[in-house]
């Protein structure tokens, strides 16, 4: 039986592949194997002799099978070593093409801008580009012969032969759409309002149409201590640096009274604009306490209600934070710009994650 | 509006440096936008002093000079007249850029004998226009800087011009005194006190002064005096230096009076030569077309309605804008009328406008001058003239009167606090309030404040509170927190600004750069998405590339991608999301986000090439729509617009009027019309167009689900070429609107053995038990009605 254990062994360890080591098997331990033909002749042994032999072929059995199992296992690893090397790939290789958009700083921006404001209470209100000369000027009590009027260097829409209306303008500013919110909504009110704006100007940092956003809060208790607060909580969170620091200065503007210029300390040491540090102050928005006249103009009683207003460069703030150094390439669509500046689809900004 | 230290000085007895003047005229809200140090340039001139001037060997108008300098004695070559020994000069050495020749002094020979420096006439320093010799100082150490010198003895000549912008409502600030006067309410120093000029009449004027009744209303008040026997000529160097300073050319006398006093107490004037005007002057409407020769040499024809001065001649004068040439004043003018007016600043700005004439005086009156000041200003100028030219002065004629601007407000002291959140105490409103020049009268915290005559901003309480914020300094503002809403974050968008973001942030994240293209086109390119462009038309265009608003998106991005093709770039996905123009109209105006691809498709080495074709635009217009929320049953019809390939286009839409979206190859003209290299394929989304969900809220409706096995089987119909494939599956999906489930094209295969004209299209129709599992009996008769179905709705049959 020792030689049966040798023969089989050897062989099964001999096995080349699957078929050699199921004839062995076969051989072996199959129905009509010579294992098998031993155990039939159990039947002819005497009880004595069974109760030694029987236990010794069961186990000679056992163990043929397991060293086939093992050798069937190994012999299935081979090959599949041998076809995972013959699979070798150079993953050096570039992939697939695949496309990779981008968002415009001016969408991002205004959506950081909203997030912002969204958090202190702010809704958005929007309004059309082409704007009546009311709704762009009267109503923000800059009249007819007003010199700010033509400083603006408006856009008019043509008119047509017998219309004897007033053109209408592009809005040469997001502010009618304050009036607009005003009519609309009423007191109290928070809204900014981000949109396209137009003025005939073309040269190094000015474009025909630019983006602005105009913010306005009505109460009956609010100052211009709280526009103050306002502006710089935003400017923080904005530019995303805490210790940043504005200063009001004296200025005018036909729709605010008082009137401030908002600079941003900042220092341009080594060519670089650092915003928060330094003794420079950039101008980076206007502001003021809404003019009695245009809330009246929007239909909310003067008497009762007061509120501030601001209004800032989309485009320009953009410019600061993202050191993004010419207007006009905003509106140019060279893809190198885009792909350069711009945002990956799924970087929406919110307050809990910047 | 410029003006010098010096000149500022003349109003304002102040100590403070320029540095600190610069920086409270900016707090102030008088932007200061340039400081030019005129003294900088001159820094290198020095004082010598001539010892020897010796004519020069070989030239008679030259002189060899030894001249005592800082560096010892130097020889210097000379032309001037009136080098000659013993005068202390001003040298410029070797380097010394000299501004007025725009030349840097360098150690030369003239006429073979070596000169080693310049000696400057004030023109050469650009200091006047005096050029008869070099100059010779009463004064002055050898070696010192002249700059040095000029500072100690003739300051108005180097010190430092200031130039600020002037905010609209600021008309007191384009004179020097008004700026003083801001200056010293805040603290700045003193105000010297201006006096009234004393003028005796000697004579009435010949010439009267009537204004006619019709325009009473924009010309007030008239005053004119009449000084005979003056002599014009060059004004004195003061006049002449402070003048320059500023940027204006000195004319003569007479005339550098009325632009200094513009520039001075901001009362515009003008001067007549009195033996020129005929008969009387007449203040009066134009009637229109009449025309004048301006100072400035131009012709102008007046417009109706615009107020000139005429005498028997005709006009003599735009009113408020500009005199008239004719009547002007010369060197030769004795006799002079000098003019002060006051002119309405709407009528000032819309005559101004019309002629386009930006003169000081107009620049001045729109803005607002003085009215009050109408006749002392005049008073002021004449005594002036009478003092530095002589003559003698008429009666002072005045048509019209002073109008009255008197008013007063009432300011309650906590308003400040309440509208701009600064404490001020009340003495220090009453005492700002005063400095600016309102009489202040009652009892904190009730005052009222009677406003100066110069100050027509001022029209209520909130511009009283502005006055007491700005000189008080709003850099002391201290911020304050706003109230914060007492919950959380609600979202603030609207369902349009959402969808709007939503479609950018889609169109991204299938690979599309987004764009921002200009709102404006050429009319060419707007022509070619509109029938009608004139509606969009700009009445005054930038340029002719931007003339009309632009009635879609596809244009501008067309325009882009060609851009990015001349650059060299290949493959161009681009999008926008913006606002199209379908009228001129506020409101005329809809949102639309639109795609571009174009390019032959990028190169793939683990696959074809292939170009991006309408498939791939109508996948990603379907991606967007399914983003806004699109309903699943929006149907794919022709028709979209002629931008596009006709057969290769189409529109998703909710029944035939009402249009989601268009997809398609961009129509061969405009790309070539465009400049762009095809294929390009796009497609242009009108998010408002989708319907909202009319039930609001937030549960989504039980998921049903069949734990039955579904059944698939796949059909092939026979068709002609021209039956479209969602035709067979709008059929097959009625054969049992039940069970099928879905029904999807899975192949389409055009002619080979079906013959010319003839497709097949194979269809996999899934069926979904609910109760129990099908059978193959029921299977089949379900198979059998789909086929009824197609064949009946198409005219096809099934595939064999």
């Amino acid at each position: 039986m020792d030689d049966l254990r040798e023969k089989y062994l050897g062989r099964i360890k001999e096995a080349g592949d699957e078929a050699g080591l199921e004839a062995v098997r076969l051989e072996a331990v199959g129905k009509k194997g010579e294992v098998a033909l031993l155990m039939r002749g159990l039947g002819k042994m005497t009880p004595e002799e069974r109760q030694v032999e029987g236990p010794r072929l069961n186990a000679l059995k056992d163990e043929i099978n397991a060293a086939i199992a093992a050798r069937k296992a190994s012999l299935e690893d081979a090959a599949l070593e041998a076809r995972l090397a013959e699979e070798w790939l150079d993953v050096t290789l570039p992939t697939r093409p695949r496309r990779q958009g981008t968002i415009h700083p001016v969408s991002q921006v205004t959506e950081e801008v909203t997030a912002i404001f969204a958090d202190m209470g702010f809704s958005v209100a929007e309004g059309p580009q082409i704007e009546t000369d009311w709704y762009n000027f009267d109503a923000l009590n800059i009249p007819g012969h007003h010199p700010a009027r033509a400083e603006m260097d408006t856009f008019y829409m043509a008119r047509a032969e017998g219309d004897d209306r007033p053109p209408h303008v592009l809005r040469t500013h997001t502010s009618p759409v304050q009036i607009r919110a005003m009519e609309e909504r009423g007191a109290p009110l928070r809204v900014i309002c981000p949109g396209r704006v137009y003025r005939a100007d073309y040269d190094q940092t000015h474009t025909p149409m630019f983006h602005q956003v105009e913010g306005m809060a009505i109460d009956r208790v609010i100052s211009m201590a709280n526009l103050k607060w306002c502006l710089e909580e935003f400017c923080r969170a904005f530019f995303e640096v805490d210790g940043i620091e504005l200063r009001f200065r004296a200025s005018h503007f036909p729709f605010t009274e008082p009137s401030a210029e908002v600079d941003i300390r900042c220092s341009w040491e080594g060519g670089t604009l650092r915003l928060g540090e330094g003794d420079d102050w950039l101008e980076i928005l206007g502001s003021g306490m809404m003019h009695p006249k245009v809330l009246k103009a929007g239909g909310i009683d003067p008497s009762q209600w007061q509120g501030f207003a601001f209004g800032m460069g989309i485009d320009r703030i953009a410019m600061l934070k993202y050191g993004i150094p010419d207007l006009r390439a905003f509106f140019d669509s060279d893809l190198r710009w885009l792909r350069h500046y711009g945002f990956g689809a799924l970087q929406a900004p919110t307050r809990h994650a910047g | 509006m410029k003006f010098t230290l010096s000149w500022l000085k003349r109003h304002l007895e102040t100590e403070a440096s320029v540095d600190e003047i610069v920086e409270t005229l900016t707090d102030l809200g008088l932007e200061v936008e340039d400081v030019e140090d005129r003294a900088a340039r001159l820094a290198d001139f020095t004082i010598g002093k001539v010892l020897e001037a010796e004519k020069h060997p070989d030239a008679d108008r030259l002189k060899v000079c030894k001249v005592e300098t800082d560096d010892g004695v130097t020889q210097i070559i000379c032309g001037a007249p009136n080098a000659r020994a013993g005068i202390t000069v001003v040298v410029a050495k070797p380097g010394t850029y000299v501004p007025g020749i725009d030349t840097t002094i360098q150690v030369g020979k003239i006429r073979g004998i070596e000169s080693h420096g310049m000696m400057a006439s004030e023109r050469e320093m650009e200091l006047s226009d005096e050029h008869d010799g070099i100059i010779e100082l009463q004064s002055g150490e050898v070696g010192q800087r002249f700059v040095d010198w000029l500072a100690q003895n003739d300051p108005a000549k180097v010190d430092p011009v200031i130039e600020i912008a002037i905010t609209p409502n600021r008309g007191d600030a384009l004179g020097v005194r008004g700026i003083a006067r801001d200056l010293a309410a805040r603290g700045l120093g003193r105000l010297r006190p201006l006096d009234t000029p004393k003028i005796e009449g000697r004579f009435d004027s010949p010439v009267a002064v009537t204004i006619d009744d019709d325009t009473r209303d924009g010309c007030p008040v008239f005053c004119l005096r009449m000084i005979r026997g003056v002599k014009n000529g060059p004004s004195p160097d003061w006049l002449q230096a402070q003048l320059r300073a500023i940027g204006l050319r000195p004319i003569s006398f007479l005339v550098d009076v009325t632009n200094w006093f513009t520039h001075d107490l901001n009362r515009p004037l003008h001067v007549f030569d009195a033996d020129v005007v005929a008969g009387h002057l007449r203040v009066h409407r134009a009637a229109g077309g009449e025309t004048i020769t301006a100072l400035d040499e131009k012709a102008y024809s007046l417009p109706g309605g615009a107020i000139a001065i005429s005498d028997a001649n005709g006009v003599e004068s735009i009113a408020g804008i500009m005199g008239g040439a004719h009547s002007g004043v010369t060197e030769q003018t004795v006799n002079v009328l000098v003019e002060s007016a006051y002119w309405d600043p709407v009528q000032i700005a819309t005559t101004g406008r019309a002629l386009k004439i930006n003169s000081d005086a107009r620049y001045r009156f729109e803005r607002g001058v003085d009215p009050a000041f109408t006749p002392n200003g005049l008073d002021h100028a004449v005594r002036m003239i009478l003092d530095h030219a002589g003559g003698e002065p008429s009666h002072m004629v005045v048509a019209g009167a002073v109008p009255e601007t008197a008013r007063s407000y009432e300011l309650n002291t906590d308003r400040v606090e309440s509208l701009v959140g600064m404490s001020i105490p009340a003495d220090e409103q009453r005492a700002t309030l005063t400095a600016l020049g309102f009489e202040v009268s009652g009892e904190a915290p009730s005052l009222s404040a009677a406003v100066p005559s110069w100050r027509g901003d001022v029209q209520g309480e909130a511009d009283l509170v502005e006055e007491v914020a700005r000189i008080a300094s709003l850099t002391k503002l201290q911020g304050k927190p706003m109230t914060r809403p007492a919950q959380v974050l609600r979202p603030v968008l609207t369902p349009m600004q959402m969808r709007e973001r939503t479609a950018r942030r889609t169109l991204a994240a299938l690979g599309y750069d987004e764009c921002v293209t200009y709102s404006f086109i050429d009319a060419a390119s707007a022509a070619l998405f509109a029938d009608e462009i004139e509606p969009l038309r700009l009445e005054n265009p930038i340029s002719s590339e931007m003339s009309h608003m632009r009635p879609a998106l596809l244009p501008g991005l067309l325009q882009a991608a060609a851009r990015n093709q001349a650059r060299g770039v290949e493959q161009i996905a681009l999008f926008e999301v913006g606002a199209a123009f379908h009228g001129g109209e506020p409101g005329e105006q809809h949102l639309l986000a639109t795609g571009l691809l174009v390019g032959p498709g990028p190169r793939d080495l683990h696959g074809t090439r292939r170009a991006p074709d309408v498939f791939d635009a109508k996948a990603d217009a379907e991606a967007v729509l399914a983003a806004l929320g699109a309903p699943a049953g929006a149907q794919v019809m022709r028709g979209a617009a002629d931008c596009w390939h006709p057969g290769r286009s189409g529109r998703i839409g909710l029944g035939p009027k009402k249009t989601l979206a268009v997809f398609g190859e961009v129509h061969p003209r405009i790309l070539r019309a465009l400049d762009v290299r095809g294929p390009a394929v796009g497609f242009t989304i009108w998010p408002a167009e989708i319907p909202f969900p009319k039930a609001a809220g937030t549960n989504r409706g039980a998921l049903q689900m069949s734990d039955l096995q579904a059944v698939e089987r796949d059909f092939a119909f026979v068709l002609d070429a021209g039956v479209e494939a969602q035709k067979v599956v709008m059929a097959a999906r009625g054969a049992d609107k039940t069970l099928i489930d879905d029904v999807r094209v899975f192949d389409e295969f055009v002619g080979g053995n079906l013959g010319e004209g003839r497709k097949s299209i194979a269809i996999s129709v899934r069926l979904q038990p609910r109760e129990a599992t099908l059978t193959d009996k029921e299977i089949e008769a379900v198979a059998a009605k789909v086929v009824e179905k197609v064949t009946k709705a198409t005219g096809g049959e099934l595939r064999g």
